[in-house]
């Protein structure tokens, strides 16, 4: 796909515009509607930069799009969403020009639509089962889904002053939320607007989460997070950063001594797996949530301003090929390294990373190494990464996973000179709070075992959910895993 | 934020701080640490032990050495200042053991993480030696508080202008040569020091304690920036530490990751005492203008 600018992009969407006839499309009239494509920055000019690559769809080019929506009335998309917005309600907001109406409808069921739009693989969720994509026989031609989402949030954030959201009365009942990423922002937004206080305690200085932490600002701008916290601190749910449950106090020491009365566990999955092989703690081995965060949270890319310091390397290799890895390469493309290397061991069809975000990696110049695998890293007489030694890999039959096992080829060894090395390979559940709590049951993963409808935990009023009960996942899934929590919690408050 | 309540300079580069902190004070154990940062848009994340802790009044004393951009900034912070981000406590406490005789040995601003380990002991009921070491006499800190403390204690420097004039290895290997060893030595200070005295105990088998601090950004084992390898595994200093089994550590690996950013932290160094001269200078200058 070559890249299109987005005074093109407009363009086209206005003359597509002027040629339609609103008031009777048919099915089949909107099924000719060229879908619309999200206006990027120039991957020459964003490689240098850190600002967001996607720039979001004019109203010209989101009305078009809307109107490619068919509004089947069983709503086949809503299905795929974790968190159950009514999308086509929304879409039809917008075709209609009634952007604070479908601002609305989307804050009903999610209070993250800037996040959501922008970091949801819609492609695997609403956008999978658009009956649009299917009569089109392709889901990339489905409405885009997410991208309207996106645009409507932007749209509040310029045009819509403060939110006011309806609280209940006091209740005099408290929750705490023990994380403030995804699950933990959901969890207490719906906990709070039924009248109960609720605290959010986070370990870092900055409250978000994998959101503030993990997630580039090419992808996510912070501020966007911090606008989302803000509502909810204007909700009135307290914010308590550098507070790690399990050690400044812990989980037991809150529901005990310190008078709440419900707890839920959304902690993340913070811990990373290293591969075990040689060479792994040379200078210049990093996870990819160290790097990441050295970049995000601590905004060491600004090297000018920002005193956490982050490796300046010209050749560079990113072990993985998920949404982590693609975040990994491209912040290393932006911090100016020669060459980023993305070495996978399976081909590209397995890689769990969002399309999107392999496309953007590809057009930004990262060096894709598909079905090769490092064997060791190499170290010079100050423990510097050299280089490392790689494998070839061909694809055998199916695994646990479903997707076909990488098998290493023999004697295919080859060298790669490198001077950093990025582990990119996922994420264990953080055992933190599990050995501090006694009576929490874990699984052999150490992810907390829920009760799948109530996301309660073996302990009566402690409740869990997102990655540390998943797994590594995705935002959306925490978000809907925080949301059913938050509905089980509120019952049982009323029950205390 | 968190206020501090009292500031003392204990040496050319070494300050002791008590902070408020009631959290941390009540949790605290021996052994733990905290993760500091000034600035929260941009300030850096970095560990310092815990020396003491008041429980009652909410506090927690921090002893740090102005060596970096950060601990420089601290040292310039006065009484009723506060600092934006105390994270504690954090790490494993000390694993007490039922001994005898423990041997301590702290080397430069070592001394103060150890004095909690060396206090716990010493109210079970063991007997205490602790060995103090430091380039010079004035570098030397807590010295009153371990002489309250140790059953014996060893004073050395380097250029002998106080005390035995040897390094801490010395006075440690004859505590392992005596008749009845020593049932642990716990060793903290600089990792240099920290590797030789576990050389020297490792030869006479004596079970020796290290405590070490590495790079660190969370503190709660989410980045592995801290890890090291021990007995051939890799450990996160921050969640399976920070203590461990000093015959088991793998130092030089360590040091060389101490130093992944020495180039990027002397060049922040040398702009903040640029930042600094400047300032004074054109104090000096504003100063003669008002003399005019």
């Amino acid at each position: 796909m070559s890249y299109i600018s987005k005074d093109e992009l407009q363009k086209k969407a206005c003359a597509v515009l002027e040629n339609l006839d609103c008031e009777n499309l048919k099915a089949k009239d909107r099924m000719q509607i060229p879908l619309q494509e999200m206006p990027s920055q120039d991957p020459m000019v964003r490689r240098h930069n850190m600002q967001e690559v996607a720039i979001g769809y004019t109203p010209e080019q989101a009305k078009v799009e809307a109107e490619r929506c068919l509004q089947c009335k069983n709503a086949p998309c809503m299905k795929g969403c974790p968190v159950g917005i009514n999308i086509p309600k929304f879409i039809k907001e917008i075709a209609e020009g009634n952007f604070q109406q479908a601002v609305d409808t989307i804050k009903l069921a999610s209070l993250l639509p800037a996040v959501c739009g922008r970091v949801c693989p819609q492609e695997k969720q609403c956008q999978l089962y658009c009956t649009l994509g299917k009569a089109l026989k392709d889901v990339d031609k489905s409405v885009s889904i997410g991208r309207l989402e996106r645009f409507i949030a932007d749209w509040e954030a310029e045009n819509s002053g403060a939110v006011h959201i309806d609280i209940k009365p006091a209740t005099g009942k408290k929750v705490a939320v023990v994380g403030s990423g995804p699950a933990g922002i959901t969890v207490a937004a719906d906990v709070r607007r039924e009248g109960h206080e609720v605290t959010l305690f986070e370990a870092f200085h900055k409250p978000g989460g994998v959101l503030m932490y993990g997630i580039p600002e090419f992808r996510l701008p912070k501020d966007i997070v911090q606008r989302e916290i803000t509502q909810l601190k204007d909700m009135g749910v307290k914010v308590e950063t550098n507070f790690v449950v399990g050690r400044t106090l812990t989980l037991p020491q809150l529901l005990e001594e310190e008078g709440f009365n419900v707890a839920f566990i959304g902690s993340g999955a913070g811990l990373p797996t290293f591969m075990n092989i040689e060479g792994e703690n040379l200078v210049g081995v990093f996870s990819a949530n160290e790097y990441l965060t050295r970049s995000n949270l601590m905004r060491a890319f600004d090297r000018k301003n920002a005193a956490t310091p982050i490796i300046q390397s010209n050749r560079i290799a990113i072990l993985g090929g998920g949404n982590v890895a693609m975040d990994s390469a491209r912040t290393a493309v932006r911090l100016g390294a020669e060459e980023v290397h993305l070495i996978y061991r399976r081909s590209e069809a397995e890689m769990p990373a969002r399309i999107e975000e392999v496309e953007h990696a590809k057009e930004e110049g990262v060096i894709f190494h598909l079905l090769e695998n490092v064997k060791r890293i190499f170290g010079d007489e100050d423990d510097c990464v050299t280089g490392v030694e790689c494998l070839r890999y061909e694809l055998g039959e199916p695994d646990d996973s479903g997707r076909r096992r990488p098998i290493a080829i023999e004697n295919s060894e080859f060298i790669i000179e490198l001077d950093a090395v990025i582990v990119a390979i996922g994420n264990k559940s953080n055992p933190l709070i599990p050995q501090t709590t006694s009576g929490l049951e874990i699984n052999k993963w150490g992810n907390i075992i829920v009760d799948s409808e109530t996301a309660e935990t073996s302990i009566k009023n402690v409740y869990a959910g997102g990655d540390i009960v998943l797994g590594a996942a995705t935002v959306i899934l925490a978000m809907g895993e925080g949301r059913k929590a938050a509905e089980a919690i509120n019952k049982r408050l009323t029950e205390l | 934020m968190n206020k501090i309540i009292n500031k003392k300079q204990l040496s050319d580069e070494v300050y002791q701080m008590v902070i408020e902190a009631p959290l941390i004070a009540r949790s605290r154990k021996p052994g733990q640490f905290i993760l500091l940062q000034i600035d929260t848009d941009f300030g850096e994340r970095i560990p310092l032990t815990i020396a003491n802790a008041d429980d009652k009044n909410g506090t927690i004393t921090i002893i740090f050495q102005s060596v970096g951009s950060t601990t420089h900034k601290l040292a310039d912070k006065n009484v009723g200042d506060y600092i934006e981000n105390v994270l504690g406590p954090l790490g494993q406490p000390t694993h007490l053991k039922e001994l005898a005789w423990v041997v301590c040995v702290g080397g430069g601003i070592g001394v103060a993480p150890m004095y909690p380990i060396a206090k716990a002991y010493k109210d079970a009921g063991v007997k205490l030696t602790v060995i103090m070491g430091a380039r010079n006499k004035d570098l030397l800190i807590m010295e009153e508080d371990m002489k309250a403390l140790a059953d014996e204690l060893i004073i050395c420097t380097d250029d002998g202008s106080y005390g035995r004039k040897c390094l801490v290895t010395e006075p440690l290997k004859e505590c392992c040569q005596r008749d009845s060893q020593p049932g642990e030595v716990i060793a903290i200070g600089p990792p240099i020091m920290m590797k030789f005295c576990c050389l020297t105990t490792k030869e006479f088998e004596v079970p020796t304690t290290v405590s070490l601090n590495t790079i660190m950004i969370d503190g709660t084992g989410m980045c592995g920036g801290c890890r090291v390898t021990v007995g051939g595994e890799t450990k996160f200093v921050c969640v399976d530490g920070p203590e461990f089994d000093g015959h088991k550590v793998d130092f030089d690996n360590m040091m060389k990751r101490l130093g992944a950013y020495k180039k990027q932290e002397t060049a922040a160094h040398d702009k903040y005492h640029k930042h600094v001269c400047k300032a004074e200078e054109q104090a000096d200058e504003l100063a003669k203008q008002g003399d005019k």
